[in-house]
């Protein structure tokens, strides 16, 4: 089936299987194996990309669905002379051991730093007038969705609390 | 690529998807897929046919209609979670969203998908039940409305034949006076399947009396249940009161075992959860002012 796909900017037209997820479509079809496959089934986050701007798991949609959309990778975010402030921070405050989470938590953060600059609120914020603040409470629920095995949670916070501006 | 393989459509409209349905006996819609994609993979799903009805706009939107408050099928969790009229009119919905999935599964998951996918620890059922809504059905050039408590039958089972598709839920609008509500879940982790969960709404009157009471207890049993809160009805809500009230109602319920929660487990979180979710809507109630206002609870 025909569909083409806006990736990073560049439109590519592909000749796919409907069952093909949009995760398989970027891997495979595009060479683009930034986005990694971990469960498979939206439980893990190794897959997640920006489409539209917002944060979604590439495993759980297919890329037949996504004709015309906007979808950016962790290959979009930056090049590998400039990283992204995000990917600096990562660097930085060593927000990772194996790294095969990375793109997924980038990605995701990428995304989630924009829903707090809309003044979304989450599930652990109290007061849902004011703009909600960076706290390392309100980090871990709204990266909830992005596993590491690893377990380097406090580094990715700390990377994620410095771009963000955190809340003391 | 794991899937069976099924032929994919785009419809423009609920007439055109309807005429897919009832041409393609094992035809399936697709709106947000985060449940039906990997359901697909495991091959739980082969369709023949995948009906995408994500785009289109008949399908999207919230808006409030005589006494209610209506959510079209394919509305997004996520502009549901944003959604002034659902913080104003339907606030026990507003406390549950933030349960359903992951930031990144809210992108994509609508509210109708979950309803048509019925899985019992699925929290937009569970305060579809408790609060009476009514799910609208479009079969061939039929429209059914069936009661949110009829819907449901089984584990990922419901009344909707195969033809019909469902085109928004109509969830009555919060009562005026003192409200509050509570929902409460228990989950392995943040944003994994509920092993109980439980809501509740509730009015206090002038003098801190319960003037009105629903309750609805989710992930226990095969489907979502609403409990009969009469006996709770006119009184001040005790906390001893709630919990006897809560662990009566769970003697009732015909609860589920699995490899991570027995059925004991299920009947003991779920009358500590309703109790929860009670207490809670009742600290709410009690937080406004006589004439209503924002819910806080």
């Amino acid at each position: 089936m025909h569909v083409t796909l806006s990736v990073n900017g560049t439109e590519h037209a592909l000749d796919i299987d409907p069952r093909t997820t949009l995760l398989d479509a970027l891997r495979d079809h595009l060479d683009l194996t930034g986005t990694k496959k971990g469960c498979d089934h939206g439980q893990c986050g190794a897959c997640t990309i920006l489409l539209d701007g917002k944060r979604i798991n590439s495993c759980l949609t297919l890329a037949v669905m996504h004709e015309g959309d906007a979808i950016t990778t962790v290959e979009g975010l930056s090049t590998p002379d400039a990283l992204s402030p995000l990917q600096a921070a990562f660097v930085a405050h060593d927000g990772y051991q194996c790294g095969y989470c990375t793109p997924g938590q980038i990605c995701s953060a990428t995304g989630m730093l924009e829903e707090i600059a809309a003044g979304w609120p989450s599930h652990v914020t109290d007061d849902l007038e004011a703009d909600p603040a960076l706290t390392r409470e309100e980090i871990s629920e709204r990266m909830s969705g992005n596993l590491c095995r690893c377990s380097a949670y406090p580094n990715i916070v700390d990377a994620i609390a410095e771009v963000g501006g955190a809340a003391k | 690529m794991k899937p069976a393989s099924f032929r994919y459509v785009r419809p423009n409209s609920v007439a055109e998807v309807c005429e897919v349905l009832a041409a393609e006996p094992d035809a399936r819609i697709i709106a947000g897929g985060q449940t039906l994609t990997p359901m697909l993979a495991m091959r739980l799903a082969r369709p023949s046919v995948l009906v995408d009805i994500h785009r289109i706009g008949e399908l999207i939107g919230i808006s409030r209609v005589d006494g209610a408050v209506v959510i079209r099928s394919a509305t997004r969790q996520v502009d549901a979670l944003h959604s002034a009229i659902i913080d104003e009119d339907l606030p026990l919905l507003a406390k549950a969203l933030p349960w359903v999935g992951h930031p990144p599964t809210r992108t994509r998951g609508t509210v109708g998908g979950s309803i048509a996918n019925a899985d019992p620890s699925a929290e937009i059922g569970l305060v579809a039940v408790t609060l009476d809504a009514e799910i609208v059905l479009a079969d061939g050039e039929d429209e059914e409305v069936v009661l949110a408590e009829d819907f449901f039958i089984g584990p990922m089972l419901t009344v909707a034949s195969p033809s019909a598709c469902l085109t928004e839920v109509r969830f009555p609008r919060r009562p005026d006076g003192r409200l509050g509500v509570g929902f409460q879940e228990i989950s392995s982790r943040k944003s994994d399947f509920a092993f109980a969960s439980a809501a509740a709404q509730l009015v206090l009157d002038a003098d801190g009396a319960c003037s009105e009471l629903r309750v609805g207890v989710g992930g226990v049993g095969d489907v979502p249940l609403k409990l009969d809160a009469e006996a709770l009805c006119g009184t001040r809500l005790a906390d001893a009161e709630i919990r006897d009230f809560a662990v009566a109602a769970m003697a009732d319920v015909e609860t589920v075992g699995d490899l991570h929660a027995s059925e004991a487990y299920r009947r003991r979180a779920g009358a500590a959860l309703i109790a929860k979710a009670i207490i809670e809507a009742r600290q709410g109630a009690l937080n406004t002012g006589s004439s209503g206002g924002r819910n806080v609870g």
